[in-house]
């Protein structure tokens, strides 16, 4: 059982208190301050894509988000529940990128290519924020779910924090 | 704190300041703002992002977008940013490599002059 999960509506407005609840359970697991920003900024660009996703095929289904204080890890579960089928114009996340290709190691963040070109305007495709997580998150992973892509991360954490 | 936007004239060069948080909710009006600069005939602009608290993948697609438009007028559009957590998104994507990233207004627009 996550120690908080968070349902909200698919709305922009809704990722940023999406990205100050992850923050404020991440300090309370004993993630590490210096380490908090990146949380912020994974769990956003998770956020977002998922509000993205639902917005464009499922507007009145709720993003969920799983926290989880695992004793020495802090894990972040985001779900969307957008149709696999939907391809990745819709959840951002193309089917022929595995998961490896967006898994980092504690080695350091996976490699990954400038994108300098936007592909719309004044937006870079929601793969994109998974490419931005995978240089950000301790551990990345995404999978196709029966519910929706899910994008699991997560950062090391004090145990005997909190 | 989300987003506070405002702007004004230095040197010829239209100064961008930029105070909260651009996200996914927020970043759609900054690019409503350098689209509108740019309809306004202003091709060289310096973004100041000191107080900017967070940033994400939209707001660097918004800054992108910007860029485009003013190299398409053969402009300009340099970036003001001394803190680390910001200037670490730009590293993760190569994006240091497209635009330049200036630790005050004054060297973005000497620097900008200085090419001219």
């Amino acid at each position: 059982m996550a120690t908080v999960e968070v349902t909200f509506t698919p709305l922009p407005a809704h990722v940023r208190t999406a990205r100050l609840v992850a923050t404020a359970v991440a300090r309370r697991s004993g993630v590490a301050e210096t380490l908090l920003d990146e949380v912020r900024l994974a769990v956003g660009e998770a956020c977002s894509r998922a509000v993205e996703a639902h917005r464009r095929y499922c507007p009145a289904e709720p993003v969920r988000i799983e926290l989880t204080d695992l004793g020495g890890r802090f894990e972040v579960v985001v779900t969307d529940a957008a149709p696999p089928e939907a391809g990745p114009d819709a959840s951002g996340f193309a089917p022929a990128m595995d998961t490896a290709a967006v898994s980092a190691t504690n080695g350091g963040p996976a490699p990954f290519h400038p994108v300098p070109a936007e592909t719309r305007d004044g937006a870079f495709p929601a793969a994109f924020g998974l490419a931005v997580i995978s240089g950000l998150a301790d551990d990345v992973q995404v999978s196709s779910t029966e519910s929706g892509l899910s994008v699991r991360m997560s950062w090391p954490a004090s145990p005997t924090a909190g | 704190m989300e987003l506070k936007l405002g702007h004004h004239t230095q040197d010829g060069i239209e100064v961008v300041d930029v105070e909260g948080e651009i996200d996914v909710y927020t970043a759609p009006r900054l690019r409503e703002l350098l689209i509108d600069l740019v309809n306004k005939n202003n091709y060289n602009l310096v973004v100041n992002m000191e107080r900017v608290e967070f940033l994400d993948s939209t707001g660097l697609g918004v800054l992108v977008g910007g860029l485009k438009r003013v190299r398409a007028y053969d402009g300009s559009l340099d970036l003001v940013c001394t803190q680390e957590r910001i200037l670490k998104i730009f590293r993760i994507t190569g994006l240091t490599k497209v635009f330049g990233i200036h630790d005050t207004v004054d060297e973005a627009i000497a620097a900008r002059k200085a090419e001219k």
